[in-house]
């Protein structure tokens, strides 16, 4: 699930006036699909119906992998 | 062409975490007379403008620029770090919701900016006038954001920047006098 979050470190000068906070985005799986493949692997119709798409490779959930005021990584994420 | 150099006009410095000051400082981002209004106002006017002021309105067009990253910088630095819970206990969860942490060009109340907050007539003295006005507003603005915080260090950059307002206009109205003409001078005609 953590594969699609990029954590990225942005300049933080000391005398900036607040604590700084992980900072991380995410990259869904439908960008790495031109056009996408027959015969990928499908969930169980009512799964389907719950997650929002028929296919595991391309289900996004949105968890982020930390929590705030935790630096990433460091919640095992 | 312009040439840019890679730092501030004059130094941002932003001592109280205080996210709230972002939603009024934007204000002179993305407002009515706002940084973004006046560079892209006097930039679109000096086409038109007698070749003699043209100068002016490029220098000063390319000053707010300036002036608008300075602003750009404040708001960040008071935003960047802080959590959606803290964004909407500054009154920034409407900014939140369609921005994330990006700045927009919008008002203190989020109204987004519109070319219809810029004029050019074509008429060099009413251009001026309106240059008058434009400044003389900005200095307004600077003067309520100053009194809207206690942070002395971004009152120092808003002094500045106030001032700043204050020279412009007397550029202005020097720019008017320039076109008027004829004066002290005794012509018969």
């Amino acid at each position: 699930m953590n594969r699609q979050w990029r954590a990225f470190e942005s300049f933080h000068s000391p005398l900036d006036p607040c604590p700084p906070r992980p900072k991380a985005y995410i990259v869904p799986p439908n960008q790495y699909y031109v056009m996408q493949p027959k015969g990928l692997r499908q969930y169980a119709p009512r799964e389907a119906l719950r997650r929002g798409t028929l296919w595991p490779d391309l289900y996004s959930p949105y968890e982020r992998p930390f929590r705030e005021g935790v630096s990433h990584g460091a919640d095992g994420s | 062409m312009w040439i840019y150099e890679k730092k501030l006009q004059y130094p941002v410095r932003v001592s109280k975490c205080d996210p709230r000051l972002a939603k009024y400082l934007i204000e002179q981002y993305g407002g009515a007379d706002g940084e973004l209004a006046a560079a892209l106002r006097y930039l679109n006017q000096r086409y038109s403008i007698p070749d003699r002021v043209i100068g002016l309105l490029t220098d000063i067009g390319t000053e707010e620029f300036a002036h608008l990253e300075m602003i750009a910088t404040m708001v960040y630095k008071l935003t960047k770090d802080a959590t959606p819970e803290q964004l909407k206990a500054a009154g920034l969860g409407e900014h939140f919701a369609d921005h994330d942490h990006a700045l927009a060009y919008h008002n203190a109340a989020g109204v987004p900016w519109t070319a219809t907050y810029i004029q050019a007539k074509g008429d060099p003295i009413a251009d001026l006038y309106e240059d008058i006005a434009a400044e003389e507003k900005a200095r307004a603005t600077y003067q309520w954001l100053i009194d809207l915080t206690d942070d002395v260090d971004i009152q120092d950059a808003l002094k500045f920047l106030r001032e700043r307002e204050i020279v412009h206009s007397l550029r202005f109205r020097e720019a008017v006098e320039i076109l008027k003409e004829h004066q002290g001078q005794k012509r018969l005609f």
